[in-house]
């Protein structure tokens, strides 16, 4: 049984179809990558499977749960988190802050507005871990927008590594990163996915030989002007 | 720290002596004002939504105040957590609606329904008294005890007011502040890391809402009356200019702005009937100066040189400063 399944997902932005007939199956525990050139919806599918977008036609099964049209919050609780291509991070907040955001979300403290906000620091060993993980645990008490480009893409990896979700979209996460970087990134990518099934969002074929047991191609058909997923 | 100390020190000495540096009315205008636009910081500063409507919920606290003292002799201050509590009640179907909308669509819809709530208080005369407002408030404290002398009043005044701008404060600075915070930051990450950000929002808005429903249940006793014109689409203007004047996001911004702009409101009104321009022009040139208001201004500069001096000290390597715009 796959973990998540898309069947006939499809989207329209004003008229443009953007992604249509995607048909995915990821199995559990693998590392599963998408790849497809610039423009072919890999970021969209991520943002249909992760409820920033309602698809126009067709259904998201995770856990075997009818996922389709559920909010972006709500997802996330069952365990299905996903990354940005574009860093998405709090820049004014530091690290820690960052990261305890994550942390706190599985909690009902959020709510809590009459507590003071020492209460977070119970989350702080997990997050100086977690930021030792991705190589940022000296700059802990840094706002994040002071950061060099490759740490705010490892912040970025943090924040949804802190969410300990079953399983992890990861939109480009060695996106624009030097050679020393992507060998960091991918370690840590095999090892998160020792207990967890990871979908990810890739041009770098390198990286995408080293890590991935599936792979999955998403194009659009030019004959038809029709986008397909394929699936290998 | 120890200069932090003095600064409230000085600061409630001087809150104590403001009925004799200008008059009593005006000290409890600043007071009931300061409290108002700290309240509204909730939701401006901290959760970035720009209310234009919250003429509204210090109108329906003042009236909720006013009516209950007058007619159910509700003393003072139970009368004005009432009032708090009327507003908050009134801001949950107002605002549910308004929290699905961002940026200009929120501040329009929070307009309009103030428009809305002024309409209906005015055509309701059988309980508002419409253009007349709400007169002849008693001012009794619980217990039976006449607050009819205003100085007395004040100084009753004064530590419900350090409780309401205390509560604004642990609001903003508890876990619930910190998800204001995110959203604010990055809306779309706060939701893929589980936020439902619409009944954050929602819970923010009610509680600024409350908190100016109690400055307006003072603002009522005080004043021992209500018009038609505290629930008028200016009064939302004016809290809002004091808030940017003051400085959003910053823990006494907001009342500064407040006193600064009653204060001016004060001396120019005895030069000019122009005060309304004259006024604007000066929030204009100091935002223009002051771009994050007076105290944020001010806080950033201080911030800097702090920097500085701690660069040129030996750090320790990953100390965690909280860190504020
Ligand atoms: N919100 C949106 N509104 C309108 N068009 C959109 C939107 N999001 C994506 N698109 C369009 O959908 C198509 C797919 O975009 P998407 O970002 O998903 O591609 P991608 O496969 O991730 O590309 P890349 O490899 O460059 O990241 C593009 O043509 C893009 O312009
Ligand atoms: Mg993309």
């Amino acid at each position: 049984m796959p973990v998540l399944q898309t069947k006939g997902l499809a989207i329209d932005f004003r008229g443009f179809r953007a992604l249509a007939g995607v048909d995915l199956r990821v199995e559990a525990g693998v590392i599963h990558a998408i790849i497809g050139p610039n423009g072919a919806g890999k970021t969209t599918l991520f943002n249909l499977l992760s409820g920033l977008l309602r698809p126009t036609e067709g259904h998201i099964l995770f856990e075997n749960r009818e996922i389709t049209g559920w909010p972006a919050h709500a997802i996330v609780h069952l365990g299905l988190a996903r990354s940005f291509q574009i860093t998405s991070i709090f820049p004014h907040l530091s690290l820690l802050d960052n990261i305890r955001l994550a942390r706190q979300s599985g909690t009902p403290l959020g709510y809590y507005f009459w507590l003071p906000e020492t209460v977070l620091h119970r989350f702080d060993q997990d997050a100086r871990t977690i930021l030792e993980s991705v190589g940022l645990a000296e700059a802990a008490g840094k706002p994040a927008q002071e950061l060099s480009y490759g740490q705010k893409r490892a912040l970025e990896i943090a924040l949804t590594l802190a969410l300990q979700p079953r399983m992890l979209l990861l939109d480009e996460p060695t996106a624009g990163l030097g050679v020393e970087d992507i060998s960091r990134v991918v370690a840590l990518i095999r090892q998160v996915a020792r207990t967890r099934t990871v979908v990810l969002v890739e041009h770098n074929m390198g990286v995408v030989a080293a890590l991935s047991d599936r792979i999955t191609v998403l194009q659009r058909d030019a004959p038809s002007g029709r986008p397909a997923g394929v699936v290998w | 720290m120890i200069a932090r100390r003095l600064g409230w020190v000085a600061l409630g000495g001087l809150v104590l002596l403001l009925p004799r540096l200008v008059y009593e009315g005006l000290a409890l205008d600043i007071l009931t004002w300061a409290l108002f636009a700290t309240a509204l910081d909730i939701l401006l500063g901290y959760t970035g939504l720009l209310s234009f409507g919250h003429a509204a919920f210090f109108g329906a606290g003042a009236y909720a105040s006013g009516l209950l003292a007058l007619r159910g002799s509700v003393p003072y201050p139970v009368n004005a957590v009432a009032g708090a509590l009327v507003a908050g009640a009134l801001s949950v179907p107002l605002l549910y609606l308004a929290v699905r909308r961002r940026g200009i669509y929120f501040a329009m819809i929070t307009l309009a329904f103030a428009q809305m709530i002024y309409y209906i208080i005015n055509e309701w005369r059988g309980l508002t008294g419409g253009e007349n407002g709400v007169q002849g408030v008693p001012r009794v404290l619980v217990g039976g005890l006449d607050l009819s002398n205003l100085t007395m009043f004040y100084y009753v005044t004064v530590p419900l007011v350090a409780v309401g701008m205390w509560v604004c404060w642990r609001i903003v600075h508890s876990p619930f502040g910190r998800v204001l915070m995110a959203i604010r930051e990055n809306e779309v990450r706060a939701r893929s890391l589980g936020y439902p950000v619409d009944r954050y929002k929602l819970l923010s808005a009610v509680l600024s809402c409350t908190l100016s429903g109690f400055a307006g249940g003072i603002y009522v006793i005080a004043h021992r009356f209500v018009a038609l014109e505290t629930v008028h689409w200016i009064t939302s203007g004016t809290v809002v200019m004091m808030v940017l004047l003051g400085g959003m996001e910053t823990t006494l911004g907001p009342a500064v702005g407040a006193a600064l702009v009653l204060l001016l409101r004060d001396i120019l009104s005895t030069w000019t009937d122009a005060w309304g321009v004259a006024t604007g022009a000066i929030f204009v040139a100091v935002i223009l100066v002051f771009r994050r208001g007076i105290v944020g201004t001010l806080q950033q500069l201080m911030q800097s040189r702090l920097h500085a001096a701690l660069e040129s000290a030996p750090r320790r390597p990953d100390e965690a400063t909280p860190v504020s715009r």
